[in-house]
Formats: structure tokens, C-alpha cells, sequence
């Protein structure tokens, strides 16, 4: 009953917020008046001038795609060279030294590329400086960047007969001072109240009732920096177990934050689109699609967790949820999330990009991680990463009106705009890539020595570790099935060059395809044009999507999960 | 590319003050003026000695404290980690069983069955709760133990048990730490 009322909490909530949220990101890319702007306003024309940038001049796609790319190899540079470093530069009070090159390069990739992935533990490895510099700094500007890009192409939707798409460095700068920094500061400072630490102190110590040795307890300013990843889909976490851990994610109340702060701006991005396509209905029908997405396969999740695993009732362990016991599979989960907000958190953080967990994904049940890797390989669409999440949906709606327009044989068009073969090429290659990236690398990985040698867990589940990383890398997402020993040479830099590709290799065709939609005459709406809000639309469109995604993974999800489970239930 | 150069160079400098400098300064400062306790680990202080952290967890096997979630991190609070074992695991099997012959061993007449939460690892290694079935059924060991009867106990019990946060969030749990020093009677 309660598990049934959290879930309908967290959604109507979402929901609910989505439509302010996302009118008032409207009007922050269409330069309108906003109620910061007497704070903020200064400090935006203070950087334009100093960057020597004009905000009314505007870019074509290349120059957009080039200021995109500079701009985040540069950041990757110095995210390097800061853990390179670390040992001789300041606000280090633990003295950690220098990370290794590889684990280095896998970082600042994972961090530039709205990634986060981890191969390393936090507390153990990262000074406070490279945490601030370094990850706080790439967790806005990445995500600046995925919103910025999303925003191109809905502008390339919009505006005809024009090369034009907007100016990269403004839609960047006002993604990360209108909205990033204003919602990052309210959610940080409540997950303060809630017991998320926030000081520059060395760590803690303390006596232990029992052994009375003193107890060593890492701390940080941890809070800033879980904000930003939870709102900017990034997900890397302060401490090595992300937001299983106390001191990262306190209580069933920060847990609810954190969880809604996952899918938040994703969600609003979609009112924010139907908002400047100037027909709001044709958001709502995007949102849809998500939602009956991410509903459907949640239930799956819960139901496998919740209805634990048969080994343990055989050794005679009470996993029977009741009023004084959570019940379920609880290994790799804490009590004060329980399954429930468990499942909740691993479905929701794979249908986005974030990738932060506050559970083991490793240990789940069979059906329980299907349900996380699935979501990823789908290309996280599913609410998505912030930008890049519906700009890989649209790529998936312009499939769904090309295949529909074959059916009746009419030219395809979406929104005024004629789908022609070079849009349909590029939203090929989006879909394609990632598809291409996991497949290839976990084979890769599975047919090398390096890459079989750090498997944790033995039989199908060793296999479904590998893919899962893959799967991780190759969309951009981050979380992991964290037994595989991923800190090696070979994961870090096989893992890299996937997030690497995963990002920079989708987001120039979505721009590609932003500059020639915009170059586009507009076509007015004739009775032979498919309307694209109607539900017969949305199911569609969810079609399209599990027949890709069920294509592409279901040979592979067979030898791993599925066989698992089969194993165990058969 | 050239004219593109400047902007990117710039507005990463200047947003790394703002995001990486600026942001986290005031989120400290704020933190540390209206939420002193809780930004600095929420420590537990009596007298002047600190026990710990109200939000992580410790390791206790003594009979005569209640026991927390298996820590696959042997509770280091400076290290934290997970088990990372999948469900058909051999080991995860062979540490559930040896977790409850230990728990058999510690209380041998107690017939009540195990809740999952007391044989399985957490997620962080740290987690400072139990269920309150898994409190409940430490009962008679404790009690049997200090030589109490086990209606003190359950009462001790009852007054750590946090429900739903806010009647909705989370699982209802008892906090292992804060239980076991009211037993030791430091409050």
C-alpha cells in the first residue's frame, strides 16, 4: 500500500513540476524577462564582455558544433591535468597523490561527457580542490552543454529558411546561471538540513561505543556537488557507494530530492519544448511516451526486487514485507530506502543519464538489473539526460514519421518541416552509435584477456556485469554493476574512448540535423499530414522504440540476465 | 576556430570560479550558519566525546548491543563499499548461512525467524539502521544478556523506532547506534 503511495507521490509531483519549471526554461533560451534577472543579468553581460562574446550574433551549426567541441576538450583537459596535479596543489587535507594517467583520462572524459562514471572512490582518491574544480565545475558546463545542444535543434525546428541556430555560448552561460546554479542552491542546502555534510575540514573522528578505537569518518562539501549531479543528470558521487551513503543521501526525505531532482529538469525540458514549437500539446505527447516507458518497466523492477531471492527463503530468511520488516532482496540495499525507493532510484537514474545509484545494482535480482541496463541501451530517452535525453527522443519521432510516411506513401514531415533523407541518415547514426558501442566493446572485453580478468561475480552474472558497463559507457550514463573491477588499464581507456564517442559523435548529428531543418522551407499543415500529439502517435512512437531497443539487446540481454534468471527460476 | 577560442578559454576560467569556487563557498557558508550540526557529519557529542555519527553506522557483535546490517566495508567510515554480489552467488549464499549460524549461536532458543535485512550486506557498508523485525528479534539475546528483562528492552526499542518520514517517506527503522548507547545509558 505505502509502496504504491511513494510511487504515486513521486510522480504526481514530477508532474506537477514539470509545467513551471519548463515555461520558465522557455522563456531563459527565448531571452525573455525573468525575476533573476536584476542579480544575475550583470553577471551574464560581465562574462559576455570579458569573453569577448556578442549575444545577438548567432552561429550556423559548424560554428555551434566547434564552440561546443573546444570548449569541452578544454574543460577535459584541465579536469586531467588537476588529478594529475593534486599532490602539490592545495585544499588536498588528506595529502592524496596524483591519480594514474589512465584512471586520469577515463575521469576527465566520464566528467566532460556528462558521464560520470566511476572507476575510482571518491574519498579515497579525489582531493577537495579536483572535487571542486574539476568534477563541481564539469557537472554544470556538461550539462549546460547537452541543454544547450537540445536547444539548437528545437530552434532549427522552429525557424525556416535560415542557417542560423543561436549562439552556443549564450545558451551554455544561461543554462548554468538561470537555471542550474538557482535550483542546484535551494536542493543543496536542503539535502543540508536533512544530514548531507557540506565543510572543508579533514575528516572526522570518533571513539566507537564498542571497541572504543577511534573511528576515522570522511566528510567534504559533499552537498554542493550532489545537487548538481542529481539535477544535471551527471551522477558522479562524493563517496565511493554515491547516494547509498549516509552522509551523501541522509534520509527517506533527501532520498525523495534526490530522486526527483533525477528526472526534473529532463521532464520540464519537454513543456519547455512544446512551449517554443508554440503547440505545448506536442511536450505533453513526448512526455507520454516517457512516462508510459519508465511506468511499465519500474513495475517490473519492483515486483523482482520485492519478491526477493529464493535462495534466501530456502536457508529460512524472513524477506515477507510487513509493517516491522521491509522485506525482499536487501542485499546492496539500506533500510531507510527500503526496495521500493531502491527500485525507484535505479530505474529512474538509468532512464535518465545520471547514473548515481543509492543501491548496488549488482546485486539485484536478474529481472531487477534487466531492467536498469535495458533502460540505458533504449538510449536513455526515457526523461534522458538533461538535453540529451529529448534530443535523442526526437531523433526517434523523426524514424517514426519517416517509417509512417512510407506506410502511406506520402513525403514524411514533422512540425512543418519535410523529413528527407539526410535527417533521416543522421537520426540513423544517433540510434546506431551507441547500439554499435555496446555491443562491440562488451565483445570485445569478453573476448580479451584484460577484460575477462576483473569479473567478480562468476557464470551469467559476469557477463551481464561487462555489458552493463558497456551499456553504461556507450549512453552516457555512468552507474555500474560495480563488482567488475573497472580501475584497470583496459576499462578505463576502452570505457573512455566509448563515453567519449557516445557523447560527441551524437550530439554533432543532432546539430547536423538542427541546421538543416532550420534551412528548411516551412510546409503548411495539409488532411494528408500526420498529426504527432494524438495517442495513437505516442503508441507509435513507444513502438518504434521497443522494436530498436528489443532488436538491438535482446540476443545479448538472453546470455546474461535472462539466462540468470532462468536459472534460478527454472 | 580561432574566434572560438577565446570565449571557450575564458568562459571556462570564469565558470570555474563561479560553479567551482563561488557556488560550493556559499552553499559551505549557508550550510555552516543555519545547519551547523548536520554540514559537519552530524556527530554525536556528550560531554565533550564524540561516539560517532547519528548517520553511520558501527560495527557490533558483543551479545549485549544489537547488531547492525552486515558492512561489506567492515564499517570503515572512510572507505565505504558494497558486497557486490549477485544473487546466485556461491559466496553470497555460504555469508548469509554463516551470518545466521553466528546469530543462531549468540541466542540458540530464539525460534523467530531472521529478517532479511540482519543476514544481508548494505549498500554503503555504513548503513546506521535495522528493520525494526531485525531489533525486535535481538531482543532476548540483548535482554538475556545485560541480565534486563526484555520488556525494558522492547520499550528501548519502541523509543528508537523513526517511523515514515513525514508518514510517507521511506521504511519505518531503528537506528542501531543511538539504541545501543541508551542502553549503555549515555544519552
Amino acid at each position: 500500500m505505502n509502496t504504491w503511495l511513494q510511487l504515486i507521490f513521486y510522480f504526481g509531483t514530477l508532474l506537477l513540476l514539470t509545467k513551471p519549471i519548463g515555461a520558465y526554461m522557455a522563456k531563459v533560451y527565448q531571452g525573455e524577462r525573468l525575476f533573476l534577472d536584476p542579480v544575475l543579468g550583470p553577471v551574464e553581460r560581465f562574462l559576455y564582455r570579458l569573453s569577448g562574446i556578442d549575444p545577438r550574433s548567432e552561429m550556423t551549426w559548424k560554428t555551434y558544433a566547434i564552440a561546443m567541441l573546444l570548449f569541452n576538450i578544454l574543460g577535459l583537459i584541465v579536469v586531467y591535468l588537476l588529478q594529475r596535479l593534486q599532490g602539490i596543489l592545495p585544499l588536498n587535507p588528506q595529502g592524496l597523490g596524483a591519480v594514474l594517467p589512465d584512471s586520469a583520462w577515463n575521469t576527465a572524459v566520464s566528467f566532460a561527457s556528462n558521464t560520470n562514471w566511476q572507476g575510482y572512490g571518491g574519498e579515497t582518491t579525489m582531493s577537495y580542490l579536483t572535487q571542486m574544480l574539476g568534477m563541481t565545475v564539469q557537472n554544470f558546463v556538461s550539462a549546460a552543454t547537452g541543454m544547450a545542444v537540445v536547444v539548437a535543434l528545437i530552434r532549427g525546428i522552429v525557424r525556416h529558411t535560415t542557417k542560423e541556430i543561436g549562439n552556443f555560448w549564450v545558451d551554455m552561460t544561461r543554462s548554468v546561471l538561470y537555471i542550474l546554479i538557482p535550483l542546484s542552491l535551494v536542493l543543496a542546502l536542503a539535502l543540508v538540513s536533512q544530514g548531507v555534510v557540506q565543510t572543508f575540514s579533514e575528516y572526522k573522528t570518533a571513539t566507537s561505543l564498542q571497541s572504543g578505537e577511534t573511528q576515522l569518518i570522511a566528510v567534504g562539501p559533499a552537498a554542493s556537488q550532489v545537487a548538481i549531479k542529481q539535477l544535471g543528470t551527471n551522477g558522479g558521487g562524493f563517496f565511493n557507494v554515491n547516494s547509498a551513503h549516509p552522509l551523501e543521501n541522509a534520509t527517506p526525505f533527501s532520498n525523495f530530492l534526490e530522486m526527483l531532482s533525477i528526472l526534473i529538469i529532463p521532464a520540464a525540458l519537454c513543456y519547455t519544448y512544446g512551449r517554443m514549437v508554440g503547440d505545448t500539446r506536442q511536450g505533453w505527447a513526448l512526455l507520454a511516451v516517457m512516462t508510459i516507458v519508465i511506468v511499465a518497466l519500474l513495475g517490473v523492477a519492483v515486483w523482482s526486487e520485492q519478491s526477493g531471492n529464493p535462495m534466501f527463503a530456502k536457508l529460512g530468511v524472513d524477506q515477507t514485507q510487513s509493517a516491522t520488516n521491509p522485506g525482499g532482496n536487501m542485499e546492496g540495499k539500506e533500510v531507510r530506502f527500503g526496495i521500493v525507493n531502491s527500485t525507484l532510484w535505479a530505474t529512474a537514474t538509468t532512464a535518465a543519464s545520471n547514473g548515481s545509484v543509492n543501491s548496488m545494482h549488482d546485486s539485484y535480482m536478474p529481472l531487477g538489473g534487466l531492467v536498469p541496463m535495458w533502460l540505458m541501451q533504449l538510449g536513455e530517452i526515457v526523461y534522458g539526460g538533461v538535453g540529451s535525453g529529448l534530443y535523442g527522443m526526437l531523433a526517434f519521432v523523426i524514424i517514426a514519421v519517416f517509417v509512417s510516411g512510407l506506410m502511406v506513401g506520402r513525403t514524411p514531415e514533422y512540425l512543418g518541416k519535410k523529413i528527407e533523407a539526410y535527417e533521416m541518415k543522421m537520426a540513423s547514426i544517433i540510434i546506431l552509435i551507441p547500439v554499435f558501442l555496446v555491443l562491440s566493446g562488451t565483445a570485445i572485453a569478453l573476448m580479451s584477456e584484460a577484460g575477462r580478468a576483473t569479473i567478480y561475480n562468476p557464470s551469467a552474472h559476469g557477463l551481464s556485469e561487462v555489458l552493463y558497463a558497456f551499456s553504461s559507457a556507450g549512453n552516457n550514463n555512468g552507474s555500474a554493476f560495480a563488482g567488475l573491477g573497472a580501475n584497470t588499464p583496459f576499462y578505463n581507456i576502452a570505457l573512455g574512448i566509448a563515453m567519449f564517442i557516445a557523447r560527441y559523435w551524437l550530439a554533432i548529428p543532432v546539430l547536423a540535423i538542427a541546421g538543416s531543418l532550420a534551412n528548411k522551407k516551412k510546409v503548411p499543415a495539409s488532411a494528408g499530414t500526420l498529426p504527432t500529439h494524438t495517442p495513437l502517435f505516442i503508441v507509435w512512437v513507444i513502438g518504434v522504440i521497443i522494436i530498436v531497443g528489443a532488436l538491438s539487446f535482446l540476443p545479448a540481454l538472453a546470455l546474461g540476465p535472462i539466462v540468470e534468471h532462468l536459472m534460478i527460476f527454472g | 576556430m580561432k574566434s572560438q577560442l577565446r570565449p571557450a578559454i575564458t568562459l571556462l576560467a570564469l565558470l570555474t570560479v563561479i560553479t567551482g569556487v563561488i557556488y560550493p563557498l556559499t552553499v559551505t557558508g549557508l550550510a555552516q550558519i543555519l545547519f551547523p550540526h548536520q554540514a559537519n557529519g552530524s556527530l554525536i557529542v556528550i560531554d565533550g566525546k564524540a561516539y560517532g555519527s547519528e548517520l553511520i553506522g558501527q560495527q557490533f557483535d558483543d551479545p549485549k548491543y544489537f547488531w547492525g546490517r552486515p558492512s561489506a566495508a567492515g564499517y570503515n567510515a572512510a572507505a565505504s563499499s558494497g558486497s557486490n554480489y549477485g544473487p546466485m552467488n556461491p559466496s553470497l549464499k555460504e555469508v548469509v548461512q554463516a551470518r545466521m549460524d553466528t546469530l543462531h549461536a549468540a541466542d540458540p532458543d530464539n525460534t523467530l525467524p531472521i529478517p532479511v535485512d540482519l543476514v544481508t550486506a548494505s549498500a554503503s557498508g555504513l548503513d546506521p539502521h535495522i528493520s525494526m523485525a531485525s531489533a525486535l528479534y535481538q531482543v532476548r539475546r540483548v535482554a538475556t544478556a545485560r541480565g534486563w528483562g526484555e520488556a525494558e528492552v522492547t520499550s528501548l526499542v519502541e523509543q528508537h523506532t523513526e517511523g515514515r518520514q513525514f508518514g510517507i517517506f521511506g521504511e519505518p527503522r531503528v537506528n542501531v547506534l543511538l539504541l545501543n548507547l541508551a542502553l549503555d545509558g549515555i544519552q
